[in-house]
Order: structure tokens, then sequence, then C-alpha cells
């Protein structure tokens, strides 16, 4: 795969087709490949990767490369083609300036196990890719993941347990942010949580609230919006499960508005930016499950 | 005099829309039906100007409970503002009760500029819920503590 990769985007850069190239460069260790540019062949042959370790979804590095002077390459994975869609719908991304190129994807191993996959792609959505310009490799399907298991697990437990289970995992964030610079859906140039007056801009969180403002706000921000690329949790350096507040959310809308799946298509109008005269009210939420 | 009241009065935060249920509120007050004095309300525009984050500020401020009022479905002054509303605190009253912060300290109710006597009654009983509840531990800011 890698090599065929390579080859085609030596081509494309020769051509003139495209002028830059958006691939993974590997890195100083097997497992940190990092997105990057790339211009031409020499650094192509001697740097670009792709294999089980090139995690990071190059979508959202289109918002500011797509705004560029001619036409850049880049490579999407199946989940990233669902990022592409979602930011041209939202007029992130200039259609017109990328060539993309889906690639194959069997899933991506875990750093920190690196027999295992990662859990985003154990829980795989969809094999299938939703844009391209060209294919290399196979395309494969929908899947009918298992990913809201853990959600509904957490939906069981009475309200103690979750209240319990959240600060065990919300209290270890450091707040570096890297959850919200790399999603693909967080693509705002000023963001309320560098506003010191947010009242959620320190570094470290000093008490329960502050992290449960800046993490269901940085959900919220994104619900309905969501992919569930599973960016978020693969860069969190305290392995919070960020995902899972992700799909709570697209589970709810899921069950109340009718199944969505962002950036499936570019033109459809989001559930939280859409209504029904019918919709829920929301003392629904009293009404189900256990307290 | 000093007051030498032990017992708990939740603090209540309600967001009333403009156009029905701040002249709700206001009817309420003319007829002079009795609510609690724990409800503060805050005037916004409309339903829809509620941002998830007034609602988390206010829990972290010291609030006990939340309570937002709107105009009913199909009679928001901007046509549709309380629709948006809707699906916005559903899925956020949601997630305050998935991250385990019970669910009886938020509200939403629709009540016009007619419904005095509803605004009233929402009040008395959300204001007993929320005592029932007891202060709000699992949301609140500790540095506004002094
Ligand atoms: S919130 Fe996480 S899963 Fe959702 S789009 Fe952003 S990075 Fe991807
Ligand atoms: S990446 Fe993890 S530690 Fe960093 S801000 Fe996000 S949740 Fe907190
Ligand atoms: S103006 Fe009352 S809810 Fe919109």
């Amino acid at each position: 795969m890698q090599k065929v990769m390579i080859e085609r985007a030596a081509e494309l850069l020769s051509s003139g087709k495209v002028n830059r190239v958006l691939g993974w460069r590997a890195g100083l260790f097997a497992h940190d490949n990092t997105p990057s540019v790339f211009t031409d062949a020499a650094d192509l042959q001697a740097n670009f990767v792709y294999n089980e370790f090139c995690g990071a979804n190059l979508s959202k590095y289109l918002v500011k490369e797509s705004d560029k002077e001619g036409t850049v390459a880049v490579f999407l994975k199946p989940c990233d083609t669902y990022s592409f869609n979602q930011l041209i719908a939202e007029h992130k991304i200039k259609r017109d300036n990328v060539y993309a190129i889906g690639v194959q994807c069997n899933g991506m191993k875990d750093v920190n196990d690196r027999e295992k996959l990662e859990e985003r792609c154990a829980s795989c959505k969809s094999r299938k890719h939703v844009a391209y310009d060209e294919l290399i490799g196979e395309s494969g399907e929908i899947l009918d993941s298992n990913r809201f298991d853990m959600v509904e697990k957490l939906e069981n437990m009475t309200s103690e347990e979750r209240f319990e289970f959240w600060r065990g995992e919300l209290s270890r964030c450091v707040r570096c942010n890297a959850c919200r610079n790399v999603c693909p859906a967080c693509t705002c140039e000023k963001c309320i949580f560098d506003n010191p007056d947010s009242g959620s801009a320190n570094k470290a969180p000093a008490d329960p609230f502050e992290e449960n403002l800046f993490h269901i706000i940085r959900a919220f921000h994104v619900a309905g919006r969501c992919t569930d690329c599973g960016e978020c949790s693969r860069v969190c350096p305290e392995n919070i499960p960020l995902h899972l507040l992700n799909r709570k959310f697209i589970k709810d809308i899921n069950e109340l508005y009718g199944e969505y799946q962002a950036g499936e298509t570019v033109n459809e109008r989001g559930p939280l930016v859409n209504y029904t005269q019918g919709d829920a009210e929301p003392s629904v939420v009293y009404e189900r499950g256990n307290s | 005099m000093q007051m030498n009241d032990n017992t708990f009065r939740p603090k209540i935060v309600a967001f009333c829309c403009n156009w029905c249920s701040y002249a709700g509120a206001d009817l309420a007050g003319t007829n002079r039906l009795n609510y609690p004095a724990d409800v503060k309300i805050i005037r916004v525009p409309c339903s829809c100007r509620v941002n998830p984050t007034f609602v988390l500020r206010a829990f972290g401020r010291g609030a006990d409970g939340v309570i937002i009022c709107g105009c009913h479905p199909g009679d928001c002054h901007y046509t549709s503002g309380n629709y948006y509303a809707r699906r916005r605190m559903t899925l956020l009253f949601s997630m305050l009760d998935y991250l385990g912060i019970e669910r009886e300290r938020t509200r939403v109710e629709w009540v016009s500029a007619a419904e005095g006597a509803k605004f009233a009654q929402t009040m008395n009983s959300f204001v007993e819920t929320v005592t029932k509840l007891g202060k709000n531990k699992r949301l609140e800011d500790l540095r506004c503590k002094k």
C-alpha cells in the first residue's frame, strides 16, 4: 500500500495536478507518525509512511491547506472521509482545491498495547469511504458496530455510580486542550476555552465544576457534528474516554430525532439546527431510565 | 432581625423569555400569586438565547436548580426559537444526567403571558423538588465559595 501511495503521490506532483501532498511522516518511533505536507518525490520516498500507526485524521489540516494556492492531495481513511464531508458541509474546506485519495484501512493499532486495535477501530462504524476522487485499495461497508455498548452500560448505572465513574475519569484531565485541537469539528477561530473569563481557561482544572464545564461544553459544541472519528480519545494523554461523551449525544440524537450520521452526506441539515413540531419535550429525560 | 432559620432554602435561577414567561411572571405578581422568593428571574430575549454555558455557570456559581421558561411551542415571538431550545436543552439535561448530576435540578416549562397562575404553580413545584434534593454539590465551583 505504502509503495503504491508514494508512487501515486509523486506522479500527481510531477504532473502538476497538485502542488502539495498531505500525508503521514515517519516519526522517531514506529508509533508516532505525524501529519505532514510533502512537496517533492525524494521527501516522499524517504519519509512518507502508511501503516497501522497512521491514526491521525488529516481532514482537519485541509481547513488551512485548502485555503492556499493550488490543489492539495490528501490521503483519507474511511472514517476521515466523514470528517471531510462534514467540513465541506460547514464551508470550512474548499473542495475544489482538494484532490482526495481514499485509502483502505484495516484498523489502527493502539500505541499503548501494540497487539490490540484502537478502541475506535475495534468498534468501527464504517469501512466505507463516503467521499473521494480516487481510491487506493478497497472501500468496505458500513458496519453494524457495538459502539454504544459502554454508553448503555453507563446509562443503566445509578446516578451515584455514574457520578463516581466520571469523577474518576474527568479528574485526570490536565487541560492540555489536545482533544479540542485535534477535533475536525472544533474549528472556531476563537474558542471559549481560550478566554480567561470563561471560567474554564485554566491549564489545570481547579475543581470538578471546571472539569465538567469543559467536557460538557466541548462535547455539546460538537454534538450533531461529531462524526465519531475517535481522534479526541486517541490523543488524550490521560486516556480519558471522551468518545463516551460524544457517543451519548449521538445515541440520544438517534433515539430522539432519528438516525443521523454526521458527514455521511454534505447537504443534510444537522439535528441541532433543525426541529420538528412534534419533538420530545425535555422532560423525556426524567421519564426514562433510573436515577 | 437575625434570621435564625436553618432550614435549607434552594437558590433557583429561572431564565424567562421576554415575550411570554417574563410577562407571565409579571402577571403572577400583579395577581398577588405567591411563589418563593428563592427564584431569581433572568430575562432573556427568547428561550433559545440560553446557551448551555449559562445553565452550567448558574450551577457553578451556586444555583441549586435551573429552570428555563419560554413561549409555548408554536408561539415563539421569533417563530422557532423555542423549538431549537427544546432540542438543545433535552440533550444538555440528558448529558447532565449521564454525568451523574441529578436530573431533577433542571427543567424546561412553557408559560404564556396569560398564565400567571401556571407560572406560580411551576415555580412552587420546582422549588419543592429542589428543596428535597438539597444543596447542589455535584456541580458547583468551589472557587465561588466564600
Ligand atoms: S469530538 Fe472526537 S470523535 Fe467527534 S469529531 Fe471531534 S475528534 Fe472526532
Ligand atoms: S486531551 Fe485529555 S487531558 Fe487534554 S484537555 Fe482533552 S481530556 Fe483533558
Ligand atoms: S420568544 Fe419566547 S420562546 Fe422565543
